[in-house]
């Protein structure tokens, strides 16, 4: 959620008010005005973002116990979660959930996004598959997630049907309560995602220049990866960060669909924010916004998402 | 809070009148006149309290028959025990009357947040089961382990916030509701006698077995299954050192890499699908739950174990900040919630009435024998929504009232080492 605002942050500094050629006067050469204009969007920003960052912040150096938490000014939060094995396994768990996932929804939202863009003839076809595309967004996630349970359960509609066709002797455990269950949600509740970014920039390829390398006797491959991806890359990359976001602060995904065998960042915060250890939950978002942040750099450092925009 | 505002302001004609008639009422209702409809009555309808609680026994049922019973509203709030007890320190004025349980009630009270309650003000103090009392359902039985109620019961004066060693005329909260907790079983999956905690780790339930992941309860249930392992020989299973913690911790996670567990379960429809679906055989389970799944139609069974029950109970006490006729309202309702009709809602749910006696009067004599003798059921057994829940002639998992509550063996509890305890419970969860 803040890496997202962050990228925001990054998209608002292109707009800089541009001062005129010549010395008119206007009310908007006044200093002071162009400080007004900028008011609104800094009051949001600073009550709703920055104040909650810093409060976070701050009871992240907090002392508590069971009930209560008191203002102090103590570094063991940090060092209680930095020096414990646990953390440094869910951080592991966590990043391999977000490039599994990453992966995949990459793939599926490319090749879906391409299809759209390229294959269908029609604008109002286009639009009409691409709202179909965003169909299941009209529930809840975590109605279009736990709907998976008694589809891949034990005797759910997968294991029931393939005993009943004779594809296995006995049901598949792995299916449900399982890494796999976690990214299989993951996957189908983030691709979309994926593929309206890209499907966005695919869509504003000047469609004279796949031609010209046509012209130019490039083979269809050689179009894709010289052509069509390049100019794909923001909407790759602001994707990307969408999906990696995402995943990284996930915990009821992986809560409901691993049932609770395995673990992310975001579900051990919730874990001790649920039994009112807020600073030690704080000290772990600092660290997780901190990471999260560093990626969304080097995801913006790769691709100048501005270029398209 | 508002409420409570607007009875601080001032004394004008309007309150004097309204806390002259609250006085002259209570007078009344402290013997001469019995029943509830009392003198003041016409002010305490404008009376709203806030309680709020753990699900099980916030009940609109309730909150309907005091509207009716007593004439003023009752606004429940139903939290999980987590929110219950971050609710009731950190915002004191956002609810009147709490509905927590006894290890809870070892968090909170101490904060001082909630006032301890006058035993002389309560009618039927002497109707309550002894076990939260002396500890003790009948004068040989044993106490447990864990935070049994009476150890956190009682304190020694009106404005103390330390817990007092034996019963004293305050008390932190009034019994309201408890049950002993066991281990629910598929009988037509299990396949095999079940009769020890022990036997959620045989292999044969390999992937089929689960245990409540909240950490204070399923601490306890963790602790039940590793001493009738013979695995750890503990102290007090209610107050662990770290090292015990660091064993049973261990414990759970070697059986939990090892593919033991299906899945681990937080709320209580989660515990009834995880049943119902066929997913986990054997697993930790409260007793409603066991209800519901047995209400499918699926056969499900509270199984009694050889070295007791879990148990837990919960009670009502008051917020500190009330006063005047909101505190003389809480006290008409927490003896209208002893005098019988509560109790026996609760005893027709599975659980037990801190009031046996009352409750009693407000039960047929096949309920009470259902219910509270272990007797064979005369008519089919129906529960207070009008389902039936037993056909006629079931018989009650684990028997009698006094079979089930006198063989508990611990409460849940919090421990000394609570904040080390949930860290490495983290760790569990994590592994």
């Amino acid at each position: 959620m803040t890496a997202s605002t962050a990228g925001h942050a990054a998209l608002n500094k292109v707009s800089k008010p541009m001062r005129p050629p010549r010395k008119i006067w206007r009310w908007s050469n006044l200093p002071l005005v162009s400080y007004l204009q900028a008011m609104p969007l800094a009051l949001i920003l600073g009550l709703f973002l920055l104040l909650p960052i810093l409060t976070i912040g701050m009871v992240s150096f907090w002392d508590y116990d069971s009930v209560r938490i008191y203002p102090d000014f103590v570094t063991f939060n940090y060092t209680e979660t930095l020096g414990s094995w646990v953390t440094w396994k869910i951080y592991l768990n966590t990043f391999k959930f977000t490039l599994i996932v990453w992966l995949l929804t990459l793939f599926i939202g490319f090749w879906v996004a391409y299809f759209l863009a390229f294959h269908i003839r029609s604008v109002t076809m286009q639009m009409v598959l691409f709202l179909v595309c965003t169909v299941p967004f009209l529930t809840s996630n975590i109605i279009r997630m736990i709907s998976w349970v008694p589809f891949l359960g034990r005797n759910g509609l997968i294991n029931s049907s393939l005993i009943e066709l004779g594809i296995v002797p006995k049901p598949i455990e792995f299916l449900l309560f399982s890494e796999f269950a976690v990214v299989l949600a993951m996957v189908h509740l983030y691709t979309l995602f994926m593929v309206t970014p890209i499907f966005n920039t695919l869509m504003r390829i000047d469609r004279s220049l796949i031609e010209a390398a046509r012209d130019a006797g490039a083979s269809g491959f050689q179009i894709l990866t010289n052509v069509i991806i390049p100019l794909a890359k923001p909407g790759i990359a602001i994707g990307s960060i969408f999906v990696v976001t995402l995943v990284m602060g996930d915990f009821i995904t992986v809560r409901f669909m691993s049932g609770g065998q395995s673990a992310s960042v975001g579900l051990m915060m919730a874990n001790q924010i649920s039994l009112l250890q807020y600073p030690a939950a704080a000290a772990n978002a600092v660290i997780l916004l901190i990471v999260v942040l560093l990626i969304v750099a080097a995801i913006l450092r790769v691709v100048d998402i501005r270029k398209e925009l | 809070m508002t409420e409570a505002i607007k009875n601080k302001t001032g004394l004008n004609r309007r309150t004097f009148l309204k806390t002259g008639a609250a006085a002259a009422g209570l007078a009344a209702g402290s013997g001469a006149i019995t029943g509830f409809p009392t003198i003041w009555a016409q002010n305490i309808k404008n009376v709203t309290l806030r309680q709020f609680g753990t699900g099980v026994s916030n009940l609109n049922d309730v909150a309907n028959k005091v509207k009716e019973d007593l004439g003023f509203t009752l606004q429940m709030t139903a939290l999980d025990s987590d929110a219950v007890t971050q609710r009731a320190v950190t915002q004191p004025d956002s609810y009147d009357i709490a509905d927590i349980e006894y290890w809870i009630a070892k968090k909170v009270f101490p904060a001082g947040v909630m006032q301890p309650m006058d035993v002389s003000k309560m009618k039927y103090f002497d109707k309550i089961a002894p076990l939260f009392i002396t500890g003790k359902l009948t004068p040989e039985s044993k106490i447990a382990q864990g935070t049994a109620p009476h150890t956190v019961g009682f304190v020694e004066s009106a404005d103390a916030t330390k817990f007092a060693s034996e019963p004293t005329k305050w008390m932190t909260l009034i019994p309201t509701i408890y049950n002993a907790d066991t281990l629910g079983i598929r009988p037509d999956l299990v396949g095999r006698d079940i009769t020890s905690w022990a036997d959620i780790m045989d292999p044969a339930f390999k992937g089929k077995a689960s245990i409540i992941n909240i950490p204070s309860i399923g601490i306890m249930d963790a602790a039940m299954i590793c001493e009738s392992l013979g695995t750890i020989k503990y102290g007090d299973k209610g107050n662990m050192t770290k090292a015990e913690i660091d064993q049973t911790v261990g414990f759970l996670i070697k059986a939990k890499t090892d593919g033991q567990f299906r899945s681990f379960w937080k709320t209580f429809d989660e515990s009834v699908n995880l049943m119902a679906s066929g997913e986990v055989v054997i697993q930790s389970m409260w007793s409603p739950a066991v209800a519901a799944v047995r209400s499918k139609g699926i056969a499900c069974k509270y199984q009694p174990l050889k070295e007791g029950y879990r148990a837990w109970g919960g009670g009502l006490g008051l917020a500190k900040h009330l006063s005047g006729i909101e505190l003389d309202a809480a006290y008409e309702y927490i003896n209208w919630y002893l005098s019988g009709w509560v109790g026996a809602y609760l005893n027709r749910q599975g659980y037990y009435s801190a009031a046996p006696e009352t409750a009693k009067t407000f039960m047929t004599a096949d309920e009470w024998g259902y219910w509270m003798e272990g007797k064979a059921a005369v008519g089919d057994i129906v529960a207070p929504d009008g389902k039936v829940m037993e056909k006629a002639g079931a018989v009650r998992d684990g028997g009698a009232f006094e079979a089930r509550m006198g063989a508990v063996a611990c409460w849940n509890s919090v421990m000394d080492e609570d904040r080390y305890m949930v860290r490495k419970w983290n760790e569990f969860i994590a592994a």
